[in-house]
């Protein structure tokens, strides 16, 4: 057990800053409390370092010690979390408490720590990032789903202390009890598995697979576990919440919302489909048919939904909110198309790892434009901006932001030369590799599709001129908002010059383990006789 | 062989002066704009002297480096005879699109030039790349540039043109892309997984692939790239871009971008599915010549003068792919050079269009007459571009339309047999491929007696005629241009054009008169890239004896050179 603790430094590092910033968010002096978002960044930091540090490369990993189906995902998700959780840690600045802390400044109120969420806020930040670490390097159904659930329970209060209005706290109540029912389908799922193969341990489950094949069982217990985690992902069928969960929270949560419980579903599919193995099929080349066919359902269906609904949207984070439930849709070809010969172009599993990056960094630039504008209502308080009409004119009355939000809209449609378009071709490339050519179709033409209103999104902070009659929006006072805007775009600009590097990176996160016992690798052509784990000799 | 990387830097250099353009202070920005599309030309002078037209078969030129080796895309740019020939278009027209603007555009000058000088490396990039991805990302990144010029500085209805310009070109091209991938994704498998999108390496798998998959790859293709050029079902989006668009975006869409579309097909389409391409050609020409007519009836309805020329472009290009399908040498040469002929005329249309809407602030064909009276030197610069766009022999039109005629009219079964050398001009594989025919060709020549029809009622109305000036009663026509100049530093527009406009328009009227007196060395610099292009469709799936038989009637030496080709 004690050898496991190498592997989770970053975790480690994650929760003592969430213990350390529990307490400072309730100190009655002002600075002090401050600091808890300066701590939790260095925390995010330091659990940063540690993982390019810390945690073992893939061919270093041994079986009693780490997580061995994708052995190099640890140490390529806890990077990817860390960076865009930094990210998005920076956009969450002044999030919760501001009008507290306002008048408190102005000696109206005395500091109440009951009254206070912010050390709850940054706290339940942590735990969630620390939750979507623990899920990468997960080699038992136990301990993935405690994982998913440390991503998710703090979420769901997020949501609700994101904002002091009433819709907060809805969204936050719908989120949850339809969080709580996936959770307990796929949580049914897990059971399943295990009364099929009889191991919670993946690697057990991994190996039963490959000597016995799937039976009826445990191909019950992965169907349901699929679907579940289609709530994490936002997935058609469980993709109700989504707009109403957007909505109704601080852009800057909704950013969280869509990065961190989407990153989770999907490494846990990863997870769960690298223990099937993409052996099954007539040719021996894909998922089981059910379960291939069930994604596939879900796949054309989540991407077709989500764009189809986004065009009609007049509210931008709604819009968000159903062009990410696109995304999702997108990344399942690369599940589906499978991890392939190893890293390179037809790997769908690296395509996915490196779409959740893309998309993660993208996604945090367009809703800091949202976090970072605001308009003064009646009663004094800031009510962020959320129609398109808000938009006109960014780029003349706010250049920086206006840019941003140009970038980042033509990023997330896959517009070449931004990331999103090279996110987006290892989805091609490997969906075409593994003959989903219907599904790459059905890609191309949703890719299409969002044209429609991303290009909403440039044409109102480019083209069209500020609305005159209507007051000037202000620019809430929170710098690391605006920062992190300017950052997730310089991303989507230059990380295209690294993205040889990155694909590298997210190609050997995609690999499954290709070791005999002996850990000798396998060479990518020679296929084992019964599968993907042999039999001891 | 040393290229010094001439074609990235001529992508480069507008790069830069965009750079520029966007972070200098504004008055200057139509001045760096001139000086940097002034220095792309000389870089592209430098690059065709460097050029070895005589090795033009194959890219020339080429420089590459890494890009992102797990999926094979590498940054590689060359440039064959055919490439060379329409960067060179593109680079020409870089200064006449900033020169053009100088009194036109007096809001947000800095955004435009920056964006005009964006598009332009673009195109060259499109041209220039030798990776499909490459050539994808260039491909696209043309639309963003156009997006911005139509719906910032276009006309009314500009909104709606630039949108559905966006999502038409988009929509095609995300299609092609599959298509690129499936072709990646066959050479990979067909090589142990080692994935590459280099141009000349996925044309020998693809052209070997089957018959019926190269069906699918032509059609996921023809969509991205017969929405550019506009072929007939799919031009919808062309006329009303081509009219809200200001004059240099107008000169730029029909100059360069809209051969895109046609170079992809050249490029891409026709040698990556050879045997789907020889059994569509009858069916693209179909729609090749109902684009001929349809186009050219509608030219004759337009009130608008822009409009009409916008629907002449469909027309042409029809002419422009027709001589393409019909896959032989004269009609594959002719294509190109109409590439390049309807970017020169058609752009000095738009430039002139350009110039009296300045003036006048109407295009209306019932408002405006008669303007030889008033203005001369527009009114002949008017006639001598719409006879060039006609194809008055003498003038370049002329060369190219005749030539795509000639190839579909040759491109038959009915000439095999020794009976091709009817033009005495003895083209190798003049009577094989495209399985057109006279036919084809008499119905597409009813096209050029439209042509002449509407372009002659344009000219009669506008040019001739008794004089016609909206709000004017002949005299004070600077009066009513007051607007152009309201800052005042341009000063009022002369009744007649002024020094930079006819600046402007001499290059091109200068290239049409010397493409239609002496087109010589202009077909000779492309004859080696089309014949590569024609060994490759010709080649595939044929038994290699067949193809020597059917170039029988060439010269030796090409045989020779042609023989070579096959055994590589």
């Amino acid at each position: 057990m004690i050898e496991r603790l190498a592997y989770l430094w970053p975790e480690i590092a994650l929760f003592v800053t969430t213990c350390v910033v529990m307490v400072l968010g309730l100190s009655p002096s002002r600075p002090t409390r401050k600091l808890s978002a300066v701590v939790s960044g260095f925390g995010v930091l330091a659990a940063l370092v540690l993982a390019v540090l810390t945690t073992p490369h893939g061919d270093a990993v041994t079986h009693p010690g780490g997580q061995t189906l994708l052995p190099d995902l640890p140490r390529y998700a806890k990077v990817v979390i860390a960076g865009v959780g930094l990210l998005l840690l920076m956009l969450a600045a002044g999030t919760v408490d501001r009008a507290d802390e306002d008048r408190i400044a102005a000696g109206v109120q005395k500091f109440d720590p009951l009254r206070s969420n912010r050390a709850e806020f940054y706290a339940f930040f942590l735990f969630s990032l620390t939750g979507l670490m623990l899920c990468a390097s997960a080699s038992d159904l136990v301990w993935l789903f405690l994982a998913l659930e440390l991503t998710s329970l703090p979420s769901y209060i997020m949501v609700a202390i994101s904002t002091s209005r009433a819709r907060s706290q809805e969204a936050s109540v719908k989120y949850f009890f339809l969080g709580a029912m996936g959770a307990a389908i796929f949580l049914m799922g897990f059971v399943f598995i295990y009364g099929g193969t009889g191991s919670t341990n993946l690697n057990v489950i991994a190996e039963s697979i490959a000597r016995s094949g799937v039976n009826s069982i445990t191909m019950l217990g992965l169907l349901l576990s699929f679907i579940g985690l289609g709530f994490k992902i936002a997935a058609v069928p469980m993709h109700f919440y989504t707009a109403d969960v957007y909505e109704g929270a601080a852009p800057q949560v909704s950013a969280f919302l869509a990065f961190v419980p989407k990153t989770a579903g999907f490494i846990a599919m990863a997870l769960l489909a690298a223990a099937v193995g993409w052996t099954h099929g007539p040719e021996g080349q894909s998922l089981p048919p059910e379960i291939r066919m069930t994604l596939w359902v879900m796949a054309a269906l989540t991407m077709t939904v989500g764009n189809v609904l986004a065009i009609w949207q007049t509210s931008i984070k709604r819009m968000l909110a159903y062009s990410s439930i696109a995304h999702s849709g997108y990344m399942l070809v690369g599940l589906i198309a499978g991890p392939g010969a190893g890293p390179g172009a037809e790997n769908g599993l690296s395509a996915v790892m490196f779409y959740l990056l893309a998309y993660g960094v993208t996604n945090a630039g367009a809703f800091a434009v949202l976090a970072c504008l605001e308009r003064r209502q009646a009663d004094g308080e800031p009510i962020e901006i959320d129609r398109f009409a808000d938009l006109k004119g960014l780029c003349k009355t706010h250049p920086v932001l206006g840019w941003v939000m140009v970038l980042c809209a033509l990023s997330l449609l896959g517009f070449p030369p931004l990331l999103g378009f090279f996110a987006k071709v290892p989805l091609f490339t490997s969906g075409i590799a593994a003959g989903e050519i219907p599904l790459v179709i059905v890609l191309g033409v949703n890719s299409a599709i969002a044209a429609f209103y991303y290009l909403r999104l440039v044409q109102a902070s480019f083209l069209e001129a500020p609305d005159r009659d209507v007051a000037p929006m202000d620019v809430a006072p929170f710098a690391s908002r605006q920062a992190a805007g300017v950052l997730s775009a310089t991303g989507v600009v230059l990380l295209v010059a690294a993205s040889g590097w990155l694909f590298a990176q997210s190609g050997r996160a995609g690999t499954p383990d290709r070791r005999d016992d002996r850990g000798v690798i396998r060479t990518p052509t020679e296929k084992p006789a019964d599968g993907r784990f042999e039999a001891t000799p | 062989m040393n290229s010094f990387g001439i074609l990235a830097a001529l992508m480069v250099v507008p790069l830069l002066f965009a750079g520029a353009v966007a972070f200098l202070p504004a008055k200057n920005a139509k001045h760096i704009a001139l000086a940097g599309t002034l220095l792309a030309c000389v870089f592209g002078a430098a690059a065709a002297w460097m050029f070895p037209w005589s090795m033009s078969d194959t890219p020339q030129l080429t420089s590459e480096a890494e890009w992102i080796p797990a999926l094979g895309i590498k940054f590689a740019l060359g440039a064959d005879g055919v490439s060379m020939a329409l960067i060179l278009l593109t680079l020409l027209l870089g200064p006449i699109c900033v020169a053009c603007s100088f009194t036109a555009i007096t809001e947000r000058e800095r955004t435009y030039y920056a964006w005009l000088l964006v598009l332009q490396a673009a195109m060259t990039g499109v041209f220039a790349a030798q990776d499909l991805v490459l050539f994808y990302i260039c491909f696209e990144f043309t639309l963003i540039p156009m997006y911005f010029l139509i719906s910032l500085y276009g006309s009314t209805n500009r909104r709606k043109a630039a949108i559905k310009f966006f999502l038409y070109t988009f929509v095609g091209s995300v299609v092609a892309l599959a298509g690129f991938v499936f072709v990646a994704w066959s050479h990979a498998s067909a090589n142990a997984g080692q994935w590459t999108f280099d141009v000349a390496a996925l044309q020998k798998t693809a052209a070997g692939l089957e018959p019926s998959t190269q069906g699918w790859v032509l059609l996921a293709l023809m969509l991205g790239f017969a929405v550019k050029v506009p072929l007939f079902p799919v031009h919808t989006w062309l006329p009303l871009a081509h009219t809200e668009a200001p004059t240099a975006g107008s000169v730029v869409l029909a100059g360069v971008l809209l051969k895109l579309g046609t170079y992809g097909m050249l490029r891409f389409a026709m040698p990556y599915a050879p045997l789907a391409f020889a059994e569509y050609a009858p069916l693209m020409a179909t729609l090749c010549i109902v684009g001929i007519l349809y186009g050219g009836l509608i030219c004759w309805v337009q009130q608008d003068v822009k409009k009409l020329v916008a629907y002449s472009s469909v027309a042409h290009l029809g002419f422009c792919i027709l001589g393409m399908v019909a896959l032989n040498n004269t009609g594959l040469r002719g294509s190109v050079l109409y590439m390049i002929n309807h970017g020169l005329s058609t752009g000095g249309l738009f430039l002139l269009i350009g110039m009296v809407y300045e003036r006048f602030h109407t295009r209306d064909m019932r408002e405006l007459g008669g303007l030889a009276a008033r203005m001369p030197v527009w009114s002949s610069f008017m006639v001598f571009f719409a006879m060039a766009s006609v194809g008055l022999p003498g003038l370049n039109g002329f060369v190219s339309e005749f030539m795509c005629l000639m190839g579909t009219f040759q491109a038959s079964p009915l000439w095999s047999g020794g009976v091709c050398t009817i033009s005495g001009d003895a083209t190798p594989g003049a009577s094989i491929g495209g399985n057109l025919g006279p036919i084809y060709a008499a119905i597409a020549g009813l096209g050029m007696i439209i042509a002449a029809m509407y372009i002659l009622m344009m000219v009669g109305k506008v040019v001739w005629g008794p004089l016609k000036i909206p709000g004017g009663h002949g005299d004070h026509g600077h009066a009513d241009h007051g607007h152009d100049s309201h800052d005042g530093s341009h000063g009022v527009l002369p009744r007649d054009l002024s020094f930079r406009e006819v600046a402007v328009l001499m290059p091109l009227a200068v290239c049409c008169v010397w493409l239609g007196v002496y087109p010589k060395p202009a077909l000779e610099a492309i004859d080696p890239a089309v014949r590569h292009v024609l060994q490759t469709v010709h080649s595939a799936g044929k038994p290699a004896p067949t193809i020597q038989g059917d170039l029988g009637t060439s010269e030796p030496a090409v045989r020779e050179a042609d023989k070579s080709e096959v055994e590589r």
